[in-house]
């Protein structure tokens, strides 16, 4: 029970240390939050005119999207940050010290839900300006940027375990860029999956990226009256399904960051 | 008094480099020991494996009672320590990188404020205690980051090479702070590149070379055996040599060493600039023409030289140019 009660008093103060950091070095936070403009603008603008629904707005159908994908970018942060802490040798001073273990890691990636929470903010005034709209309930539409938060949190685990395993921070990024690529396009993100060849189809309906993007969807009151039901499972019940991943990428990456953590020791 | 820090048979490979190749020690409580040798010498490695980060492949070791191995937790709440490159972080102030690491060892909220607040005012940071630590010079950062392992007021403390890339004002402020730290009974575990400092501050030095003990004892049996000071004394014209070798001969506390073809005497010495100014002053009363005259102390290449019949070569890619160039420097000085 200490220990518990321990894990999060120094997983707190953790936390709070990164949270200085947003406030000294505000030019990372002006890029966290220039970049999700940048996509809502370009998407709406660029693509928007272009690609049509039947029935609906493509920009309203694209908001939720870009949501998703820039949530599970802004778990690089988590990375990016454990890595430099290594990089930096901080972490040995915390491995030398007689705290929880597992806080370095639990404070890290609570703190970067702030990023995360900022980031929606900023792109949801974006997605406000150039025309997308709740057309549900206040209510269901917290529970849409709910989900997104609890899934990008889970996300930001399997980055903290990636922060650990590269030899530097420059690594991260590119690292990160060639997993969420692919895995937030090869999904309903941008087009509906309905319209993609078989294998990325079948792929794109059980990405957890899709489940995350059409349960927001839903939750906004983003699909466009007529759509036909979506036929994949996943897609059908995208909170839980999108839920489940989270629970199962927290379940296995969490212990396995943290394993590799007891062994993180600064490089030369 | 027993031992406080003690390892058995040490051993640490990163593939085919053997950073530890079965290293025993043992340091007394209430002494310094300091782990002298090159880049690579397998140091820092030790100091990791003590301190709990590291584990070895093969080997035991207990700190202030607990084994480093089975209970690294118990061992954490009795070190502090300062590691090579000071891990502090950049963003928060003086102040908050100690008041961090204070509620970290579970000081509290007031005693941990406080705690950082006392340890600013010793380490001469109070006034840079509010500003962010990337506007600190290299010695403040040093400072800093020893303050930061003294938070907790540890009984047994590791300092891993901590005034490597210091200029010299900073390296010598830092060893009055170390000595006055070791006055208050704490056992200390120091490593260094330079004898110089293993002597100012050790009780007992280890030299160690690819991870291996290769000499042990104090600082003066260290020196004797590699040969104390000495006075090399170079003439214009080989004519004024037998002169300088009898003035030399005054002076000398053992055999002096003539190189004719260079025109240089070396005299052992034993007292430092007041044997040199009389020295020189002799040498000007007999009319010999100096070309150039120096007190040598022995340098970690000395022992080196002396111990193993190879320069104090680093084996490892973690050596700067400006690390060598600063044991090179001591050298000839």
């Amino acid at each position: 029970m200490m220990a518990v009660v321990h894990m999060f008093a120094d997983a707190a103060v953790i936390a709070k240390r990164n949270m200085i950091k947003i406030k000294r070095v505000p030019e990372v936070l002006v890029f966290v939050l220039l970049s999700p403009i940048m996509f809502v603008l370009l998407f709406a603008y660029v693509f928007g005119g272009s690609i049509s629904i039947p029935g609906g707005s493509y920009r309203e159908f694209l908001i939720a999207g870009i949501f998703a994908q820039t949530v599970v970018f802004g778990s690089t942060f988590t990375g990016v940050g454990i890595a430099d802490d290594i990089q930096k040798g901080i972490i040995d001073r915390f491995r030398s010290l007689p705290m929880s273990q597992a806080a370095v890691l639990i404070g890290r990636t609570a703190s970067d839900v702030v990023y995360n929470v900022l980031t929606l903010l900023i792109m949801a005034l974006t997605g406000l300006v150039v025309g997308w709209r709740i057309h549900s309930s206040l209510w269901e539409g917290l529970v849409g940027f709910g989900l997104l938060l609890a899934f990008a949190y889970a996300f930001s685990w399997t980055m903290a375990l990636v922060g650990l395993l590269v030899p530097s921070v420059e690594v991260i990024n590119n690292a990160s860029f060639m997993v969420i690529f692919p895995v937030t396009f090869i999904a309903n993100t941008f087009v509906p999956a309905e319209n993609l060849p078989t294998v990325l189809r079948t792929f794109a309906e059980w990405n957890p990226i899709s489940s995350l993007t059409q349960a927001v969807r839903e939750l906004f009151g983003n699909i466009p009256p007529g759509t036909p039901d979506p036929t994949a499972w996943p897609l059908q019940n995208p909170v839980i399904y999108t839920l489940i991943w989270a629970a199962l990428i927290i379940a296995v990456f969490a212990p396995l960051a943290s394993l590799r953590y007891q062994k993180a020791v600064k490089q030369g | 008094m027993g031992n406080v820090i003690e390892a058995f048979g040490l051993v640490k490979r990163y593939g085919e480099v053997v950073a530890l190749d079965g290293l025993d020690l043992a340091v007394q409580e209430g002494s310094v020991f300091g782990l002298l040798g090159p880049n690579g010498a397998g140091k820092t490695t030790a100091v990791s494996i003590l301190a709990t980060l590291l584990i070895p492949d093969s080997g035991s070791a207990r700190v202030a009672g607990a084994d480093v191995l089975k209970e690294p937790a118990r061992v954490r709440e009795r070190i502090g320590l300062s590691g090579q490159y000071a891990a502090l972080d950049e963003h928060l102030t003086g102040l908050e990188n100690l008041d961090m690491i204070g509620r970290l060892y579970r000081l509290g909220r007031s005693r941990s404020r406080a705690r950082a607040r006392e340890l600013l005012e010793v380490f001469d940071l109070s006034e840079a205690g509010s500003r962010p630590v990337k506007t600190y010079s290299g010695g403040m950062r040093r400072r800093l980051d020893l303050a930061g392992a003294l938070v907790a007021s540890p009984p047994v403390l590791f300092l891993d090479e901590p005034t490597t890339g210091l200029d010299p004002r900073s390296r010598l402020d830092l060893w009055g702070v170390i000595r006055e730290l070791v006055a208050r009974g704490s056992t200390l575990l120091l490593t260094t590149q330079y004898l110089e400092e293993a002597d100012h501050l050790a009780d007992r030095i280890m030299v160690i070379d690819q991870g291996r003990d290769i000499a042990q004892g104090t600082p003066d049996e260290l020196k004797t055996l590699v040969g104390g000071e000495r006075i090399e004394v170079t003439v214009v014209s080989s004519s004024d040599l037998p002169r300088a070798q009898e003035v030399m001969q005054r002076f000398a506390v053992g055999e002096l060493a003539s190189e004719v073809r260079n025109r240089r005497v070396t005299a052992p010495i034993s007292g430092g600039a007041a044997v040199l100014t009389k020295a020189l002053r002799a040498l000007d009363a007999e009319g010999v023409n100096l070309h150039d005259v120096g007190l040598r102390r022995p340098t970690l290449n000395d022992v080196f030289l002396t111990l193993t019949g190879h320069a104090a070569e680093p084996n490892g890619t973690r050596g700067t140019s400006e690390d060598q160039s600063s044991v090179r420097g001591k050298a000839t000085s």
